[in-house]
């Protein structure tokens, strides 16, 4: 395979992780990183590094669109970055003293669970929770769009939420991954936000996350220019696109596709867990 | 000028745009300017080369550009999309300032504080 061919494949797969990685809040790491390792053969650690650059293309790629049309709550997603910037230096010094491979296939177990549970527990009908007056005082209640008209929403158990976001921060220090999946279950499971403001907002946060740890990947030479071209283009094709079809999308369907995609990241996880890569 | 949360959302969306903008072009530059040149080679990377670039990494990039290398071109554009998340904190930052909402001005200053230090200790090993 030439170089042009190379960067044709990997561009339209990253179209696509672009997409995706957009609707759900994820950032495009699960699409990119398989497509280069196991099809493309790229050594893991160039696939890291373009992995963590499609995640920062796909939230600016598809933020500015969420941000304007009132889908990325802002200050939310300010309050909830304090936890998971913390937890990701927690975990990162954390990570000599724990056995991640274990870690990883209870983190994966986890998250087949929460695949299951976001598309079968969830039919519309949450249980009424009180206010939470600590949502009143940071200011995270807010409007959307939601089907043609401007919806009110609150955020409930802000502690919770605040709380898992420390762990998922944590976690990612630890294992190495995006926490895009932790950071929608909080806030759609726990603080009961609608669940394309979960989605929109992780998204609007995972770009700073990992541009907060993009130097180490840098000045590691993890990020190779001809492989992170093709990813960054198609990363960025993609989310734009991605950013258009959210309004539109019905909520069962964006859950469908979320719960797959988050088994696939749930099975990743056991499987590198088990072979005792991290 | 008054600024509201309106006004902030509407800069915050614009910075993001504008840097999406600005990285995609020069990498969309320098991808083609080194398909014209390297496109015909075999593509392989199987194997980890670790380059040494510590400590003079952005050196080295301008450097490059300067003499009209396609990978540098590219890592330019890379540098400025890694830049973009990092300027909508400090523009989020600034408008909150000007709303003289105290409390998010707080939380904005302590998650920049905390990605300036992971940026320059490289702490944070993770996305």
């Amino acid at each position: 395979m030439n170089t042009i061919e190379f960067t044709g494949v990997v561009l339209i797969a990253s179209v696509l992780a672009g997409f995706v990685g957009s609707l759900t809040g994820l950032g495009g790491g699960v699409i990119v990183t398989p497509v280069l390792t196991l099809f493309l053969r790229v050594d893991l650690r160039y696939a890291i590094g373009a992995s963590l650059i499609s995640v920062i293309a796909t939230s600016s790629g598809a933020a500015a669109a969420y941000v304007r049309d009132g889908f990325s709550n802002i200050r939310i997603g300010m309050f909830l970055e304090i936890a998971t910037t913390l937890g990701a230096l927690f975990g990162a010094y954390l990570g000599a003293h724990v056995p991640t491979g274990a870690l990883s296939i209870i983190f994966g177990i986890v998250l087949l669970q929460a695949a299951w549970q976001s598309v079968h527990e969830h039919k519309g009908n949450k249980p009424a929770l009180p206010p939470d007056p600590a949502a009143e005082r940071l200011k995270l209640n807010g409007d959307y769009y939601a089907e043609g008209k401007s919806e009110h929403y609150s955020a409930h158990r802000i502690k919770t939420g605040f709380g898992l976001m420390f762990g998922a921060g944590t976690l990612s220090g630890l294992l190495g991954i995006g926490s895009g999946s932790l950071k929608v279950i909080a806030m759609d499971q726990a603080m009961q936000l609608p669940f394309k403001v979960s989605t929109a907002t992780s998204n609007f946060m995972i770009g700073v996350t990992a541009a907060a740890s993009a130097s180490v990947y840098l000045s590691r030479g993890y990020v190779n220019p001809a492989i992170v071209m093709p990813v960054m283009l198609g990363v960025l094709c993609g989310s734009t696109v991605g950013a258009r079809f959210l309004p539109r999308l019905p909520v069962t369907v964006l859950r469908r596709i979320f719960a797959v995609v988050v088994a696939i990241i749930g099975f990743q996880m056991m499987f590198e867990g088990i072979r005792g890569h991290h | 000028m008054r600024v509201t949360d309106q006004s902030i959302e509407k800069t915050v969306s614009i910075v993001l745009r504008t840097g999406v903008v600005i990285s995609g072009l020069i990498v969309l530059l320098g991808g083609i300017y080194f398909l014209v040149r390297h496109g015909r080679e075999p593509a392989n990377y199987h194997v980890f080369k670790a380059q040494a670039y510590a400590g003079h990494y952005i050196v080295n990039i301008l450097r490059g550009v300067w003499s009209l290398q396609g990978r540098s071109i590219i890592q330019l554009g890379v540098l400025c999309l890694i830049a973009t998340p990092i300027v909508r904190v400090i523009v989020s930052l600034i408008g909150l300032s000007l709303e003289r909402d105290r409390t998010y001005v707080l939380i904005t200053s302590i998650v920049l504080l905390i990605l300036l230090y992971s940026l320059i200790s490289g702490a944070a090993g993770a996305t």
